[in-house]
């Protein structure tokens, strides 16, 4: 094998990317075709059907179930209001009438005379889909929903919390191995994007959530505060549904990690432009991790694209370690051995030889890195 | 079957989530045998999205690895032409995707719901969750969870037959309220399959028809005192096919390759160890333990049973492991001191990265560590799952089947337990064959005398696919070459002070030494007794101590090695580690040790 491919996260300056918008069952589209949309734009609405309440009018009644539809007033398909009856004994000679009333707003849905239920459905939700990203329209589903074109820089963390935000990028530290403390940040920042440098700790995130920041980028948080922030141990990767009003994007991983060079650098000479960020992020068979989305509409599209995300590991890659011992450590690829090494753990695996960012040489396993691309 | 004769060259493919593994068997000398392995990246996922891609290359290292042809372009050569040319056989298991995800619903949670779950669970399903008329739930709950899981496929039982139809007509009023929809594509319908009272199948079918896509079986509970499980599963296999599998990309063609059906994996895993157990009369557990699932087999008293703990794994599933487990239960495994933060910030990096590999050895320790958690945690699961009325042997009094149900009382009994196999990478790959045998250790704590081995390069999914089409190929493979035997663990149940005896061990090697060693309490001990090797031994427990023969009683009995040897573990059952932290480390290092498990 010639090379061997270990991806990384993208950091792409200057793309096109392709958003897909798409209500959770059909419903309405309320954009066309080469609409210029903004990120709170609402393209897409529907109507989830309502809950359902089921209530068992016979044992109410003390009834069999088949006598049931004696004692309905309402039948199938009848709208019901709360606390209106659905239901009424005749009683003996006009008195004693027993009644059941709706427990909801809605419509009645189906009456058993095998259980003796009543299934009564409470009205249908209202649900939005929103642009998320400034863009344009370019294909339409119907029913369904629409995917959304945009130029622009893209930039994946490695994880993150929280949903969909937008807001714009300020940079709130002076270099990438610098950590975002609380007392960088202040009332200015409300509604912001902020990228801090290698970690952000409690009292940080804590601060920044106060003030209402939109979101917030570090190379690293460390466990625990995950732990304070969720309310439990987070046992499985998927997140974005968190009730949160910052969402929180991790560019390194667990622990204070110097964010890499080029995601700092590219977020650096955005300061000022908005940014759509989402924290969702799940580990799973179809990975998805956390992004940063810059449009650019009037920026160029540079030749070739950024080609580099397909191109293999090789002589002469940038890497970073992404397990110890040198984790975090930055490295080019020096040579990539074909045999299998022993590890100190007595591990035999495939390995390159590296040199990090210290001059040292060192010898890896390939699963241990990844390639730093764009 | 006189077909059998003529085959003589097998290919067998597992599709996992991460990894498509091919095998090929020949006939050589009258005897089916391994011949080689190949693996490459599975191809569910864009940018390939078409499983026979991933299929196709590891069929391609197997040739490459072997000089079989097997490929002509893309097409398996059919038959074999008694050389180096062609398959006269080629079956597949499959798990890509998320494997099959599955809801159940039953009348009575602790009778026709368990049911139910044994069912799917026996088919290889993955159980999202169980729904029954008395689970605590409000059906509107029932209703919201049942939208928002979005299985694969719905097993609805309860009542048995004659019985009355009220209450599993209402479960079918909840799932038809819920109106569910299928995790993978928009364009068919749920399968949804009723095994419950043959009474109430007229109502169900109105209620559900038009929704779903139903499919009547017979009852798996007909009688209280009875299972049914055969017609369910087999109807799981079925609808998995076709519905399921035909949803994911690239499954109509390796449908189409394929000479029997493609099995969910598990479900071939257990389908390879039930035919083993029965075929030598032995009670077996097996484990396997990936990234993102643990899965646990066991036979006893002929009653297969299986459970998948969802989020317990070495990858995607590590940091459950830390959250179900606790910190503190993780790290009393590990020998050293590590402050708290840099353990938490290490198994979430491992989680987000979830493809690494240790490389130094405190590393490799902590993740063992975590693994021995992971095991216990399912094997825990696994014990309160196997409880109850089991398969259609067993017919039990109605007396006994409500006295087992509120009992509970597990059919897990470790002191019976003959052999214990472990696979999943943790254990088939450790450095040392040494650490999976503490890791399984230290995580099942046999009891009296278990012979303990791993699926080295775990071949269990293949060979139980081939057990259903060719079942003498499947256990020569399987005797031959699948497992590795770590060797005997004697292991004496009761517990006393480090130092007091607890067992005397008398017996003479094959190389001539002779051993009549009294080991005292709290020791880890292994003698030399290589693979095929065996040997008489008198085993004599302290008073307090049974190995199954009675407190104290004596044993007569042979042993047999592997590639560990003939292991002692005299640290009581039930077992505990000490509380002091300078004590705890000390005896980790001294257990390891003896084992040879670590390089010095």
């Amino acid at each position: 094998m010639a090379h061997a491919y270990t991806p990384g996260l993208r950091v792409a300056e200057m793309t096109v990317l392709r958003k897909e918008r798409l209500l959770p069952i059909k419903g309405k589209v309320i954009v066309s075709k080469g609409d210029h949309v903004s990120s709170d734009t609402i393209v897409a609405q529907t109507h989830l059907p309502g809950n359902v309440q089921l209530v068992n009018v016979a044992s109410k009644f003390g009834l069999p179930p088949e006598d049931l539809p004696s004692v309905m007033t309402k039948k199938a398909g009848d709208p019901i209001e709360k606390g209106k009856p659905i239901a009424v004994t005749k009683g003996f000679f006009g008195f004693f009438k027993g009644t059941v009333n709706s427990p909801c707003d809605g419509t009645l849905e189906s009456i058993s005379t095998i259980t003796g239920q009543v299934i009564l459905r409470e009205p249908p939700m209202p649900i939005e889909v929103d642009a998320y990203v400034d863009g344009e329209v370019v294909e339409v589903f119907e029913n369904e929903g629409v995917a959304i074109e945009v130029k622009g820089s893209f930039i994946q963390g490695i994880f993150g919390v929280g949903g969909e935000r937008a807001g714009e990028i300020h940079i709130a530290v002076d270099s990438p191995d610098q950590k975002l403390e609380a007392s960088l940040l202040d009332e200015s920042m409300k509604g912001k994007v902020v990228i801090g440098g290698s970690h952000v700790d409690w009292s940080g995130l804590q601060k920044a959530m106060k003030i209402g920041v939109s979101g917030i980028v570090v190379g690293g948080f460390d466990d625990p505060d995950l732990k304070r922030l969720l309310g439990k141990d987070l046992g499985v990767a998927i997140t974005g549904s968190e009730d949160i009003v910052t969402t929180l994007i991790l560019t390194e991983g667990f622990g204070a990690m110097a964010m890499a060079g080029g995601t700092f650098g590219l977020l650096k000479s955005r300061e000022g432009k908005k940014a759509s960020i989402n924290g969702a992020t799940q580990i799973r068979a179809g990975v998805m991790r956390p992004e940063i989305v810059i449009p650019m509409p009037d920026a160029e599209l540079p030749a070739g694209d950024d080609a580099s995300s397909s191109a293999g590991l090789d002589i002469g890659s940038s890497i970073r370690v992404i397990r110890e011992p040198h984790f975090g450590s930055l490295g080019t690829v020096t040579e990539l051995p074909n045999e299998l090494w022993k590890m100190e753990s007595e591990s035999m695996v495939r390995v390159l030889k590296v040199k990090l960012a210290d001059g040292s040489e060192t010898v890896l396993p390939r699963a241990n890195v990844e390639m730093i691309e764009g | 079957m006189s077909e059998n004769g003529k085959i003589r060259v097998i290919v067998a493919t597992d599709c996992g989530s991460t990894t498509t593994k091919a095998i090929l068997i020949k006939l050589v000398d009258g005897e089916y045998r391994l011949v080689v392995r190949g693996e490459a990246p599975t191809t569910v996922e864009a940018p390939f999205e078409d499983v026979t891609r991933g299929v196709l290359n590891a069929v391609r290292e197997v040739e490459e690895l072997s000089g079989h042809v097997i490929l002509d372009g893309e097409t398996f050569i059919h038959p074999s032409d008694g050389g180096d040319r062609g398959v006269d056989l080629y079956l597949s298991t499959s798990s890509a995707g998320g494997g099959l995800q599955m809801m159940v619903a039953g009348v009575v949670k602790s009778m026709t719901a368990e049911s139910a779950q044994r069912a799917a669970l026996g088919a290889g399903a993955i159980v999202m969750d169980v729904l029954a008329s008395n689970d605590g739930r409000l059906p509107h709950e029932q209703i919201e969870r049942i939208r928002h899981l979005r299985p694969d496929m719905i097993l609805l039982s309860g009542g048995i037959d004659g019985g009355t139809i009220t209450h599993v007509v209402e479960l079918g009023q909840v799932i038809s309220t819920a109106d569910p929809k299928p995790r993978l594509g928009m364009g068919y319908n749920l399968p949804v399959i009723f095994a419950g009272n043959v009474d109430a199948r007229g109502e169900v079918e109105d209620l559900l028809t038009k929704k779903t896509a139903l499919s009547m079986v017979d009852n798996l509970r007909p009688v209280l005192e009875r299972e049914n499980l055969g017609p369910a599963r087999e109807e799981i296999h079925e609808l998995f096919m076709e519905h399921v599998m035909a949803q994911a990309p690239g499954y109509n063609k390796l449908m189409g390759w394929t000479d029997a059906p493609i099995m969910p994996t598990p479900g071939a895993v257990g389908s390879i160890m039930e035919t083993i157990a029965e075929q030598r009369g032995i009670e077996v557990v097996g484990v396997d333990i990936g990234g993102a699932t643990t899965d646990i087999f066991s036979v006893f008293q002929h009653t297969f049973n299986r459970t998948v703990s969802a989020n317990l794994g070495m990858s995607y599933s590590v940091s459950n492991v830390l959250a179900e487990a606790g910190i503190d239960n993780v790290m009393r495994w590990v020998p050293f001191a590590l402050p708290e933060l840099s353990v938490r910030n290490r198994i979430k990096n491992k989680m987000i990265r979830p493809t690494t590999v240790p490389q130094s050895l405190e590393d490799l320790k902590i993740e063992q560590a975590i693994a021995r958690e992971a095991l216990r945690l399912a094997f825990v699961q696994h014990k309160s799952f196997a409880v109850g009325l089991k398969g259609v042997q067993q017919e039990r009094t109605i007396s006994e089947a409500f006295s087992q149900s509120a009992s509970g009382a597990t059919l897990v009994n470790m002191m019976d337990l003959d052999i214990l196999v472990g696979s999943g990478g943790v254990l088939s790959h450790a450095p040392r064959r040494q650490q999976a045998a503490l890791m399984m250790i230290d995580a099942f704590l046999p009891e009296g005398i278990t012979q303990l081995a791993v699926d080295s390069i775990f071949m269990m999914p293949q060979l139980g696919v081939l057990a259903a089409v060719h079942e003498k190929a499947a256990t020569e493979v399987f005797e031959k070459d699948c497992l590795i035997h770590l060797g005997m663990l004697v292991s004496p149940v009761g517990t006393s002070q480090e130092g007091k005896p607890c067992l005397k061990i008398e017996a003479t090697l094959p190389n001539g030494t002779v051993i009549n060693d009294d080991i005292p309490f709290g020791e880890m001990v292994v003698y030399p007794l290589g693979v095929d090797e065996s040997v008489e031994a008198k085993l004599t427990p302290a008073k307090g101590f049974n190995l199954g023969e009675g407190a104290g009683k004596p044993l007569e009995c042979t042993l047999t090695g592997g590639v560990v040897g003939l292991m002692v573990d005299t640290r009581g059952r039930p077992f505990e580690l000490p509380t002091d932290e300078h004590k705890r480390v000390e005896k980790l290092e001294k257990w390891a040790n003896a084992f040879d498990a670590y390089p010095a």
